[in-house]
């Protein structure tokens, strides 16, 4: 009796060509950087904690200085300009 | 000798009568002058005055103290011309309303008298003294 089996056999992953070519050694090598990385990763986690006061975003704040600048002539004549409600 | 002093005459009632269109077109051109830059509604300067109104940081009037309905309705007034203003302004000058409404605003509390109201950046009420006011740090000069 055989055991039924979903796929068919093959090879182990052991042959050269399926190493890359390579030697257990080299592999170990090439992957250093990336366990590194990843220990280096995981060492670098910074914690975010909520704030305890409500974030209050400035509306206004995304208008740039230079804008400013720019209309402040044509501003001070509109106040002149519109007195009455200035 | 007759037709001179009839001559003289002449010139006398045409130099009175340049004199009073030059006179009329004086008015005329003083009334526009004035409609142009009519001055605050009395209610208004005096509640600017007393400091039961100020000018806010954004550009528009805001009601420092206790509200009345009374009071509440003339800064809704002065505020929605003011915007249609900026509006006007802003799409000319190629800018937003809010960016135009926040550089009125910088001048207007610039331009506060002693005893008026202004918004500081911090969002608290302040009194014009003589000295400069608390202006936005991106407030020109």
């Amino acid at each position: 009796m055989t055991s039924a089996e979903l796929t068919a056999r093959c090879a182990a992953a052991r042959t050269l060509f399926m190493q890359g070519n390579t030697t257990a050694r080299t592999r170990a090598i090439r992957s250093l950087p990336l366990v590194v990385a990843g220990s280096l990763a995981l060492g670098g986690c910074i914690s975010v904690q909520a704030p305890e006061k409500p974030i209050v975003i400035e509306l206004n704040i995304n208008i740039r200085q230079e804008v400013i600048y720019r209309l402040a002539e044509d501003a001070g004549n509109t106040i002149e300009e519109n007195a009455e409600i200035f | 000798m007759e037709a001179a002093v009839k001559g003289s005459g002449m010139n006398r009632k045409l130099v009175r009568k340049v004199a009073l269109a030059a006179a009329g077109f004086a008015l005329a051109a003083g009334g526009l002058a004035g409609a142009a830059h009519a001055q605050r509604d009395p209610a208004y300067e005096a509640a600017r005055a007393s400091g039961k109104v100020g000018e806010k940081m954004d550009g528009y009037l805001g009601i420092v103290g206790a509200s009345t309905p009374a009071l509440q309705r003339m800064v809704n007034d002065i505020n929605i011309k003011r915007r249609a203003v900026y509006a006007k302004k802003a799409q000319e000058a190629n800018a937003t309303i809010e960016e135009y409404a926040l550089t009125a605003g910088c001048i207007a509390i610039a331009r506060t008298e002693p005893g008026e109201k202004y918004q500081a950046p911090g969002g608290s009420w302040q009194t014009r003294t003589s000295a400069p006011p608390e202006r936005d740090s991106r407030c020109p000069g």
